[in-house]
């Protein structure tokens, strides 16, 4: 008897739950939640989208408007593909991208394991905040800082090679070292916050687990090795589905206030983000624009079948 | 558990890290130094150190002499940050809870909507004609504040996670009192989500207070600036800094060499990132509270 009225009861609930939409006011109070989010998001995200499909098509004057400019067909695709220097930018952007993208995981994980082995707290905090500093700075004050080390006349760089009898170098004239130099300043700038993230997860793991395999006779490496780095490939494959659009978009603030955007150093300091911002203030919107979708229709690309990817080898990795 | 005793991996660890904070500390020391190094000094190629030489505070003092500039670039700075990272949190905490809630009716498409904007953006040109040439809001305040009024999908996905955290007890005991769904947000989810809202929140005025990407692309009006574009002024443009010492002079006759202008950058750099770099670090657990929701996949 009781067992019936509860299933009736159940039954009741469920009827209530799919009643009509219209009728289902939490529903719409919570999407009036949504609503200044959703008005946003079209204001400020969706009609720039359907103008950055549009534009390329076009030849966009600015006293023209959208509507008034003419329409080119593929004009400025093809541009695109027969310019010199976008080679240049290319090759640019996808070496760096890519390189960035293997190098900055490698370092964030090996300083948060190193960092993991340190038993000190207050130790491992000074630590933690000193390598974390440059994060909370703006790319601005980087750029004083690597100037500070790197300016050709009293630059600290300078005076330790003539210390040891060298002869100075002026990096801002040479393009030949920027690629050193923007790795080093871009781990300089990220490694404390990317390290922190993987060594968040490492305080997650079962402290059980170290204790079991010091008892088997594991030692330091081997507890890295078993235990430590298969509990961070989940957050390396998260964070390189995230950034897999990278490899297209590089780091605009990186790349422009670093070099000072000097054009003798455009030769591997020249990527697409930057050579979009000079198409913008030269007014060549069209073209800055066609070079645009390209990166962001790329980039969704990458993004999307780095996670099918992942998605085929481990599933539970994948991020959506 | 055991005391295990030093061995010489743990020396070799310290000496590794000891050395690695001295590559962060030392340019920093270095601009410091600058900054209270003599002019004069500076420029006859003597070179930057870490202690400073001929010490003399005059950069400072042009700086401050000039310093209606310096201080409306912190005004607008502080309130473009402050006001900005205020609305984001609101809209996407507002966005996030609904989205938390499995009897959403509307969960997919509105999840859809916002995180597609993570996978596509327009770009920089794209935004640049439409809020200029249509909204208007270039060369304006607003430009700081309305395009990143929603919060952004990253955000948003961490609240949510955080919110779907909640135990679902309390929803459902809320909702037999009789409370409806807003007042179940405002009354109890948002309480309970100071931490979330506190680490989002201070992430987002970081990266608010260090821009400079907006006045560089939006603004025009020199009063507008924000302190960050105009310390990149300072480096890009000598005649820029000239205009600052010059004007800070007045009529006192001075020769180019006695007008700091090397020193003068730093000094701006120190006033400009001092105070927040100095404050910074101590709200760093917020950073890592941030990151540890954000991680857990949604």
């Amino acid at each position: 008897m009781g067992a019936k009225i509860q299933g009736r009861k159940a039954h009741s609930r469920i009827r209530v739950k799919r009643r009509s939409i219209w009728k289902d006011r939490n529903s719409w109070e919570l999407l009036l939640l949504c609503v200044p989010a959703l008005v946003a998001y079209i204001l400020f995200n969706y009609i720039p989208m359907g103008v950055a499909i549009t534009i390329p098509f076009k030849d966009y004057k600015f006293s023209q408007g959208i509507l008034g400019s003419e329409w080119v067909g593929l004009e400025n695709f093809k541009w695109m593909l027969t310019s010199t220097s976008m080679t240049r930018v290319l090759r640019n952007t996808v070496l760096y991208g890519a390189w960035f993208m293997i190098i900055g995981p490698i370092t964030n994980v090996i300083i948060a394991l190193l960092l993991f082995e340190i038993r000190s707290r207050k130790t491992l905090k000074t630590y933690q905040t000193i390598i974390t500093f440059p994060n909370f700075m703006s790319m601005v004050i980087v750029g004083y800082v690597t100037y500070a080390v790197l300016s050709p006349r009293s630059g600290l760089m300078n005076q330790i090679l003539n210390l040891f009898g060298q002869d100075s170098v002026d990096v801002y004239m040479n393009p030949g070292y920027w690629p050193v130099i923007l790795t080093i300043v871009n781990i300089w700038k990220g490694i404390g916050m990317g390290s922190m993230m993987y060594f968040a997860s490492l305080m997650g793991v079962d402290p059980a687990l170290y204790e079991a395999a010091e008892i088997d006779g594991a030692g330091r490496f081997q507890k890295m090795r078993y235990i430590s780095i298969p509990h961070l490939i989940p957050l390396v494959c998260i964070f390189t589905i995230l950034g897999a659009g990278s490899l297209i978009n590089g780091n605009f603030d990186l790349f422009y206030i670093i070099p000072r955007n000097s054009t003798i150093l455009y030769e591997t300091t020249d990527i697409l983000n930057t050579y979009v911002y000079r198409a913008l203030q030269n007014g060549t919107y069209s073209m800055g624009a066609t070079v645009g979708l390209v990166q962001s229709v790329v980039g969704m690309i990458l993004v999307t079948g780095t996670n099918l990817i992942v998605k085929k080898i481990s599933p539970e990795n994948s991020m959506f | 558990m055991k005391k295990r005793k030093k061995s010489a991996f743990d020396i070799v660890l310290h000496v590794f890290f000891i050395l690695m904070c001295a590559c962060f500390v030392i340019p920093l020391i270095l601009i410091v130094s600058a900054s209270f190094t003599s002019e004069s000094w500076l420029t006859s190629g003597n070179g930057f150190s870490l202690i400073p030489r001929e010490f003399t505070t005059s950069a400072y003092q042009t700086a401050f002499q000039n310093r209606a500039r310096m201080i409306r670039a912190y005004l607008v700075t502080f309130a473009q940050a402050g006001l900005g990272t205020l609305i984001a949190c609101v809209i996407a905490g507002m966005a996030a809870y609904p989205l938390s809630r499995s009897n959403f009716r509307f969960r997919k498409p509105v999840t859809v909507i916002i995180f597609f904007t993570m996978l596509f953006s327009a770009g920089m040109i794209p935004n640049y004609i439409v809020y200029s040439r249509y909204y208007g809001i270039s060369n304006t305040f607003w430009v700081y504040i309305l395009p990143g009024m929603a919060g952004g999908a990253w955000n948003t996905m961490v609240f949510r996670t955080f919110f779907k955290g909640l135990p679902e007890s309390l929803f459902e005991s809320a909702h037999l009192d009789g409370a409806r769904e807003l007042t179940v947000f405002f009354k109890i989810v948002v309480p309970l989500s100071t931490p979330v809202f506190a680490s989002l929140g201070f992430m987002t005025l970081v990266g608010k207070w260090n821009d400079y990407t907006t006045s560089m692309i939006y603004i025009r009006e020199e009063n507008l600036y924000t302190l960050q574009y105009l310390l990149q002024r300072l480096m890009e443009e000598a005649a820029f800094l000239r205009g600052l010492s010059q004007s800070a002079m007045g009529n006192v006759n001075l020769s180019i060499a006695d007008m700091p202008n090397e020193s003068l950058k730093f000094a701006m750099c120190v006033i400009a990132a001092g105070p927040m770099l100095v404050v910074f670090p101590f709200f760093q657990k917020y950073f890592s509270q941030g990151l540890t929701i954000g991680a857990v996949k949604g």
